[in-house]
């Protein structure tokens, strides 16, 4: 029983590790302020929740389990709250989208990579 | 697996700032920002379990709470701000 919680702890760290690594990569990558936002936006929820429950499964039976439930409660209220006042800003101040109007939106768009 | 997790935060969290450094408008450092924010707070969850004191934790509640505000506040500032001055650094057409 110990084994499979520990396995699958790893499990859920590994790909909380993946996804913040893929939404780090989107945030240097993406082209756009409100494609950057997406990935973000996968960032915060997604792989934050995975690291967290991983993180629970690590230490089951504590006080330490409730300490993460309190933060993986403020996490999953609180990002897409800013997301979304974020995106509201964004728009109310006039920062148009990259719309695709002639078909060139992956042609040369990456300046600032790493 | 707590030190892959923390090495892949650690990485996200130079993307971050980095994005943050180099952000065309003020949004994307603001989102930068609160990206940063986030993974300070798992960074920190981490560091607590790598280390052996969990008591990070609290630590941890701390900066999400100070995240949401200080986003909040700054987003409510450049609010106000934007409706008569142009906050945007460059126009959006940076990226071409």
């Amino acid at each position: 029983m110990g084994t499979v919680v520990e396995i699958s702890s790893g499990f859920f760290l590994l790909v909380g590790a993946f996804l913040s690594v893929s939404g780090g990569v989107g945030v240097m990558r993406f082209p756009d302020f409100y494609s950057r936002m997406h990935a973000v936006g996968v960032t915060d929820t997604l792989a934050a929740s995975m690291i967290l429950i991983g993180l629970m499964l690590q230490m089951p039976e504590s006080l330490v389990v409730v300490k993460l439930i309190l933060i993986l409660l403020l996490t999953l209220f609180i990002n897409p709250t800013a997301s979304h006042a974020l995106a509201k800003a964004a728009l109310h101040n006039n920062l148009a989208p990259l719309l695709d109007k002639s078909g060139d939106n992956n042609a040369g768009d990456d300046s600032s990579n790493s | 697996m707590i030190a892959v997790a923390t090495i892949a935060i650690l990485v996200v969290m130079i993307l971050a700032i980095t994005r943050g450094i180099v952000g065309p408008t003020l949004y994307d450092r603001i989102l930068a920002v609160n990206m940063f924010g986030t993974k300070t707070v798992l960074l920190l969850s981490l560091l607590g379990f790598l280390m052996g004191r969990p008591e990070f934790l609290d630590i941890a509640i701390v900066y999400a709470l100070i995240n949401f505000i200080s986003v909040t506040g700054i987003l409510r500032y450049s609010d106000a701000l934007g409706s008569t001055v142009s906050v945007d650094e460059k126009p959006e057409k940076k990226e071409s």
